[in-house]
């Protein structure tokens, strides 16, 4: 655990609280936004924010893809499992998110469906060889960091004369979701979202570098710092955009040297840009329609793509009413603002998306945070 | 249930499935290269002799010898303690044992988490059509190893087959029996605020030593499950102790799972310390790269003990005298909460809720 361990010492945590305790002004509030699920994960699971002053506050991002995956996208899923009669390979998560219907990939397994869980798209790659009689549909979901597994998987495929292998593809972009929150009239006009900075995504920025958060940092005038997932990353994170905020600085700065560059992984965008590529909008869960903010199989490679091969009909799923996943993907709200929260939403009975997930903010709230209520 | 047919030599007596056939056959059952067939669980003679060849003579004890429909066996002065098990493991065999040693450990641990001395087993076996005999003579090797080694003998069963595609090749149910020493009462309701809560060892090794052996998830690793029978620890600690209040072994949902059941039963709440929660670095390793919290992985060879804190260092000292027990430690207290909340200050200074597991994080682990 050498590397890992170093990122969690409580000494360093205490020296780092005294710091950001220093460094806040007393008349002030900072609202740090951090996009990513990771990141909602690692201050809850660590209780980052007991070691925060009270003026000081975490707002939870969308950035969880299986939160911001339309429950019609699900549906569209289940439709392929059940009555296309695909063995669909998804990544475990979202097994349990509830689509219509108080429907769920779970459920439909139980009902027959061939639905399988897997690890990597190696997996499901596998599952296509071991079945080649059947059509083998791999779920995709995910952002930036996903993507290019996914790429790769496709190009093997071909490589492989893989004919039954096909992929559901679900693949979402950061900078057009944080873009779309710095414009929506909440933030924008209304006032009813505070947004002072931005932790930027770790893993996601891996792969895209951090130079595409510039523009925004600029356009919008926030802070953003790119933060590693370990607590002490979050934590010297928030000191750097505290002090960026006191300088009236919004620039992009990157607490996750020891993996993020400028450019990011060149090789991997180059992979993702062979096989993918923009789609005109794309609906997420909480944000609506957002244009080019997702990625769709290219022509070239339209034989893997399922939804070319099979005619799915479009979904006709609603969200749960009373659900608040959509506000609180945004930020508008906080998980204990819904009022399904804890009463019939529960991460055993879950209504929303947000409360499957792990990464969830109600998953996060509810399973590290139910004793501050 | 047992068949009622006329006992003399040479009939069949064992159209039940029970086992208490003998009979001489033509030729030994082919456990190289034969598998499972309807027929070894017709109650004709493939059964009997499976029966005779595999089961009656690997688990070889006086009572089932006996050959009757069930054992009959007086037992000490003290409380009778009954608990049953049911085992699906997939896989089968995996680092540090296989479904059949973990079989007599679950049932000779739950048992004696009631403070008991485990006493005597019985199995029942559910067989796919198809399944490899060369398999199950290994499993139910296993078993009888592991019951010898325990002390604690299988001393009835049962084995019935169902047609391919009905089970899983094998599912094994284990049922103990034991006694309870006067004087000891462990039970889930009995923590109270101001006591200790000890585990005895490292968390998480068997979770991780099965997910690293699945077959669509390989991933080099040295942990081997801690599959392990506990009740001579458990007498250990009883002896030094004798009013420890709870025992519990962190099976499926692990640590945090089983101090929620025992912070319900009681009606109390738990404090724990993270940085005192021993977990193997290869465990945490794994866990990492999975996105598991060890917390959650299951255990079969430990316990947690819920004790007085006057019993906290008698405690420890018993358990790490113990060969299963040299990780023991002191993991936290019990607290007065009307909502049974467990919390724990997390090695980072902050702290959490740990909640009981939500869904499955691993399917098939026992």
């Amino acid at each position: 655990m050498k590397y890992v361990e170093e990122f969690r010492r409580q000494d360093l945590a205490r020296t780092l609280a005294e710091a950001i305790a220093r460094e806040v002004g007393p008349g002030r509030t900072y609202n740090l936004m951090e996009f990513c699920g990771g990141h909602t994960h690692a201050i809850f699971r660590y209780g980052v924010q007991d070691l925060m002053p009270p003026n000081v506050r975490f707002v939870h991002g969308p950035g969880c893809p299986v939160c911001v995956l339309p429950t019609g996208r699900i549906e569209n899923a289940i439709h392929l499992a059940m009555e296309q009669g695909v063995i669909l390979c998804t990544y475990g998560d979202l097994l349990r998110v509830p689509a219509g219907n108080r429907m769920s990939l779970l459920k439909a397994k139980a009902l027959g469906a061939d639905v399988r869980m897997v690890y990597s798209t190696q997996d499901a790659l596998r599952v296509a060889r071991d079945n080649p009689g059947c059509e083998v549909v791999f779920f995709a979901i995910g952002f930036e960091t996903t993507t290019p597994p996914t790429a790769v998987a496709i190009r093997q495929a071909r490589a492989e004369g893989l004919a039954n292998f096909s992929v559901f593809c679900n693949h979402v972009l950061t900078p057009a979701a944080i873009q779309n929150i710095l414009e929506s009239p909440e933030v924008r006009e209304m006032g009813a979202v505070s947004i002072d900075g931005f932790f930027g995504p770790s893993h996601v920025s891996s792969v895209i570098g951090s130079r595409p958060y510039e523009f925004f940092a600029e356009e919008f005038q926030k802070p953003v710092v790119i933060a590693g997932f370990e607590p002490l990353d979050v934590m010297q994170s928030a000191l750097m955009l505290i002090r960026q905020l006191n300088e009236g600085r919004h620039e992009v700065e990157n607490e996750y040297t020891r993996v993020v560059t400028r450019d990011g992984n060149r090789k991997a965008q180059a992979l993702v840009a062979e096989v993918m590529e923009l789609r005109r909008s794309f609906e997420w869960r909480g944000l609506g329609q957002v244009p080019y903010s997702a990625l769709q199989i290219k022509q070239a490679f339209a034989e893997f793509d399922a939804e070319r091969r099979f005619s799915i009909p479009a979904a006709t799923a609603i969200d749960v009413r009373g659900c608040e996943c959509p506000r609180i993907l945004r930020g508008v709200k906080r998980p204990t603002d819904c009022r399904l929260f804890g009463s019939v939403c529960t991460p055993d009975n879950p209504m929303g998306s947000c409360m499957v997930s792990s990464e969830g903010a109600c998953a996060a709230y509810w399973s590290y945070g139910r004793f501050r209520q | 249930m047992g068949a009622r047919g006329v006992r003399r030599f040479g009939t069949l007596r064992a159209r039940s499935g029970e086992w208490k056939m003998n009979e001489r056959f033509s030729a030994r059952l082919n456990t190289r290269d034969g598998a499972v067939d309807m027929t070894h669980g017709s109650g004709g003679r493939a059964m009997a002799q499976l029966i005779e060849e595999l089961f009656v003579a690997h688990f070889d004890n006086d009572l089932l010898r006996q050959a009757n429909d069930q054992a009959a066996f007086d037992l000490p002065a003290g409380r009778v303690v009954m608990s049953t098990d049911g085992h699906v493991i997939s896989p089968l065999f995996f680092p540090g044992g296989d479904i059949g040693s973990l079989s007599v450990h679950g049932t000779i641990n739950d048992v004696a988490m009631s403070g008991a001395r485990p006493l005597y087993l019985a199995a029942g076996f559910i067989l796919e059509e198809g399944f490899p005999l060369a398999d199950l003579e290994r499993v139910v090797a296993s078993m009888a190893r592991a019951a010898s080694a325990a002390g604690v003998p299988v001393v009835t069963g049962d084995t019935k087959v169902v047609e391919q595609g009905k089970g899983d090749g094998i599912f094994i149910t284990t049922t103990g029996i034991g006694v309870v020493p006067n004087g000891v009462e462990v039970s889930g309701d009995r923590a109270r605020p101001g006591d200790v809560v000890l585990v005895s060892g490292t968390l998480g090794d068997h979770g991780v030593a099965i997910m690293s052996s699945r077959e669509n998830l390989t991933f080099e690793t040295a942990i081997e499950s801690d599959s392990a029978a506990l009740h001579t620890l458990v007498a250990d600690m009883v002896a030094a102790a004798p009013g420890i209040r709870c025992l519990r072994d962190p099976t499926r949902g692990g640590l945090a799972t089983t101090l929620n059941e025992l912070a319900r039963q009681s009606g109390v709440g738990m404090k724990l310390m993270e940085r005192d929660i021993p977990v193997n670095p290869a465990v945490s390793a794994a866990c990492e790269l999975l996105g598991l919290d060890p917390l959650y992985v299951a255990n079969e060879g430990k316990l947690i003990c819920i004790c007085g804190p006057e019993d906290a260092e008698p405690l420890l000292e018993a358990m790490r005298a113990h060969p299963l027990g040299r990780a023991a430690a002191r993991i936290g207290e019990v607290v007065e909460d009307r909502h049974g909340f467990v919390q724990m200050e997390t090695g980072f200074g902050g702290s959490r809720v740990v909640d009981w597991l939500a869904g499955e994080q691993l399917p098939r682990i026992c």
